[in-house]
């Protein structure tokens, strides 16, 4: 009987003070069924895990989605009024109202001449901030050089066939270009010539008339810029592309919902799960609990007792299940987005506290169940 | 007696049992559903992304340059080449039909706007808003209201063979016009069904009935370039191939995918002496946010199967460490360990067969739901997905009893009947 956990309770009892009674009887019962109490505590930190990976993801998604979104260009156009051009501080002011949260490009548009006579439209603009905005543009290569053009490839088809330098003319001043490259877009920007802004002011005089903005944000943050954009610029109309803006809207709550329902799901399955194992856990402990009862224990102190080893368990799990969680978490944003996913630590309160509910409920259900059962019916196996 | 083995321990310990069997449902019923939504995702928000509006657009082959700054079409209105309109119902006759949610016509015509204050001719776009056409004995709806669903009209949307029209926002305001209200047209007086809010350069133009714009022009049957919109598959190294280096199977791989660049090449056999161009902006983005939202609901779904495979496994380990003291009566019997062992995977098969199939129909059913909840549409279940559901299930039941049964077996009968383990 040496081995035996109740008698080595027993035995110990008598020698040693009362006050540690509670913390030896939690350690010596995580130490002697050490197998059912690391099944018991796995379930926990897989529950915790998935919880702490799903709650992670759907706060941070959103935001690594949005940045997707945003491949799709401007979703914010500012175009001056009565055909004039825009002042140089009105991209001043927009880069200061973005405040880094987006990209502002200016364009510049005429309809020039080609040398046999045919209208074609020029844009002049920062060739390098276009690349950034408008990731679907198929370029064959971007210009470097100054006079270096970037021909849309029905333009091109018009301008240069071979791919030999051309001319083209505008109120009279004409000005020899180099195709560094086609571009390919299949909407108007086929048929236009893109030069580089300075470039196209040397030879134009015309000022940029349009500014598109790739602005990033809720909507409610984008429907506040514009109306900041259109109060500080009253000579310009600034207006959201709704192609852009809808879109985004529409696709982007349906993919929420998704991952809300997904979450949810999972993280229910998962604690129901716990809780089914730990219910069959303490169940089975049923002999300790009609020993204790029968050596005389009160049925608050042992329901303390059960709850008390519940919780360490709760919080040992969410513990170890938020590490996991956190990690898997991180390898899904990296898979997927090519960008860790921030460890977010204001959701561990959420999950230990979950955890330990979890872990509460599933070992006072069972003792609740148990408290009219006479100790001696139990320990006789019945 | 192996079959009463069995038998008494579901009908005794009921409870246990029950417990078990939750476990392996609930887990079974959460991959069921993800698995029904993560591979059906990929469609529903393929739909959903058509919301950009057309991600293909059809031009005549001999077209003169377009001369557009902002939307505004510059071009003289007798510059470049038409397409036929009696050609437009081939779209829906192309292999791929099935994936074009619909295609609207466009033909902007220069008009001046009688009562005006300035005498500036307008541009005047004749269109489809949604038109019946037949093609043999297939009827289908199309026009703009598919191909442009991010296009809002305040009042009606005219009829398709009605002389109404609908004002841009911006030219509505400037003529001082609102719906119901009358305008002139070239000399012909129209009624204004609605005001129409496209954020694009339609807010500053006429939008009318197709054959309204082709009788003003005087051409009738024009028209001079049509949106596509088509439910595509994201672009892979494949699609950039060129048609015309493929050999034989390659080639039909090619023309069989629905990737934007095989739609585009099947527009163009369907339309005769026209170009179609995939409108990179819609349709390379489509891609992009596609795969990522895939990719996610994929990675996802399998974080979830590996929890619950992991949680299924706990509960097993559990419900077999307490039966103990039964392994060990058995044995003191006499019965061998592997007679043992047998028996529990026998009922550990049995649990995993009714979880499962519990499981299954929970998840479809959840499923359902939420596609009905965020789709508006149905999430079809894989019948194939059962017998996998069943046999993973079996898979990860064993798997979850495999160490608790080994342990169980090697344990002394002695020290097991007294409860010492």
């Amino acid at each position: 009987m040496s081995s035996s956990p109740v008698s080595t309770l027993i035995r110990r009892r008598a020698a040693k003070p009362h006050t540690s009674m509670l913390l030896r009887m939690l350690m010596r019962a995580a130490v002697l069924r050490r197998a059912q109490a690391a099944s018991a505590l796995l379930a926990l930190v897989v529950a915790a895990a998935v919880a702490t990976a799903m709650l992670n993801l759907y706060v941070d998604v959103q935001a690594k989605l949005r940045k997707e979104f945003r491949n799709y260009g401007a979703n914010i156009v500012v175009v001056a009024k009565y055909d004039q051009s825009l002042s140089p501080d009105v991209l001043k002011q927009v880069d200061a109202a973005l405040a880094g949260h987006g990209l502002a490009v200016p364009f510049a548009y005429v309809v020039a001449r080609t040398s046999d006579g045919q209208s074609v439209v020029v844009a002049g603009t920062n060739l390098d901030q276009v690349r950034k905005l408008n990731h679907w543009w198929s370029v064959t290569e971007w210009p470097s050089a100054s006079l270096d053009a970037l021909v849309g490839f029905r333009a091109a088809a018009v301008v240069s066939p071979q791919g030999k330098p051309f001319e083209l003319s505008f109120q009279g001043r004409s000005v020899h270009l180099n195709p560094a490259g086609t571009l390919r877009t299949g909407a108007a920007e086929d048929s236009r010539i893109y030069l580089s802004l300075k470039d196209f002011v040397d030879w134009t005089s015309v000022q940029p008339s349009t500014i598109e903005i790739a602005a990033s944000g809720s909507p409610e943050e984008l429907s506040a810029l514009i109306q900041e954009l259109t109060q500080a610029l009253p000579s310009a109309e600034v207006r959201p592309i709704r192609q852009i803006m809808e879109g985004e809207a529409r696709v982007f709550g349906k993919t929420r919902s998704t991952l809300a329902i997904a979450s949810v799901l999972i993280v229910v399955t998962a604690a129901l799960c716990v809780l089914s194992t730990l219910i069959g856990w303490v169940f089975d402990r049923r002999r300790d609990f009609a020993i204790m009862k029968a050596l005389g224990a009160s049925e608050s102190l042992i329901g303390g007792f059960f709850a008390a080893e519940a919780a360490a368990l709760g919080a040992i799990g969410a513990l170890l299940g938020f590490v996991i969680g956190v990690g898997i978490a991180a390898w899904i944003g990296r898979a997927n987005f090519h960008a860790p996913v921030v460890p977010r630590f204001n959701v561990f309160p959420f999950v230990l506290a979950g955890s330990i509910a979890v872990a509460l409920i599933s070992a006072v259900l069972p003792i609740f169940l148990l408290r009219r059962v006479q100790p001696a019916m139990i320990l006789r196996g019945e | 007696m192996f079959g009463r083995l069995v038998y008494e321990s579901f009908r005794r310990q009921k409870r246990r049992k029950l417990l078990v069997v939750v476990a392996i449902t609930l887990g079974a019923g959460m991959a069921t559903a993800m698995i029904a939504v993560a591979t059906d995702v990929g469609d529903k928000i393929s739909r959903e992304l058509r919301s950009y509006g057309a991600n293909l657009i059809v031009t005549p082959q001999e077209d003169t340059l377009d001369v557009q700054i902002g939307g505004v079409d510059l071009k003289p209105p007798s510059d470049g080449a038409y397409l036929n309109e009696a050609d437009l119902p081939k779209i829906k006759g192309m292999f791929w039909r099935n994936n074009i949610a619909g295609f609207a016509p466009m033909l902007p015509v220069p008009v001046s706007l009688d009562g005006s204050r300035d005498a500036k001719t307008f541009t005047l776009l004749g269109t489809y808003f949604s038109k019946p056409l037949t093609l043999g004995k297939d009827e289908f709806v199309t026009g703009v209201r598919v191909t442009h669903p991010f296009w809002k009209v305040q009042g009606a949307w005219p009829d398709d063979n009605s002389q109404d029209v609908l004002l841009g926002q911006n030219l509505a305001a400037k003529v001082g016009r609102k719906a119901g209200d009358e305008i002139h047209i070239s000399g012909q007086t129209h009624h204004i069904s609605g005001i129409l809010f496209s954020g694009g350069a339609e807010d500053d133009q006429v939008v009318a009935p197709l054959a309204l714009a082709q009788q003003i022009l005087g051409k009738p049957g024009v028209v001079r370039r049509v949106y596509v919109s088509a439910i595509t598959k994201p672009e892979d190294a494949f699609a950039r191939r060129d048609p015309k280096t493929l050999s034989g199977a390659v080639y039909d791989r090619w023309y069989c995918s629905p990737y934007a660049a095989s739609i585009a090449f099947q527009l163009q056999e369907a339309i005769p002496h026209s170009h179609a161009e995939q409108i990179r902006q819609v349709a390379q983005n489509e891609g992009t946010v596609l795969s990522r939202i895939q990719g996610l609901m994929l990675l996802i779904t399998l974080a979830a199967l590996f929890a619950s495979a992991l949680a299924v496994s706990a509960a097993m380990a559990t419900a077999i460490f307490q039966r103990r003291s039964e392994v060990g009566l058995i044995r003191a019997l006499g019965a061998s360990s592997v007679s043992v062992a047998a028996l529990f995977f026998a009922e550990a098969a049995l649990l995993a067969l009714v979880g499962g199939v519990l499981g299954f129909a929970g998840g479809a059913f959840l499923a359902r739901q939420i596609g009905r909840s965020i789709f508006d549409s149905q999430i079809t279940i894989q019948p194939v997905l059962l017998p996998v559901i069943l046999t993973t299930a079996i898979i990860v039941t064993f798997a979850g009893s495999a160490l608790a049964i080994r342990r169980a077996v090697k344990l002394d009968p002695v020290y097991a009947l007294r409860g010492e383990a």
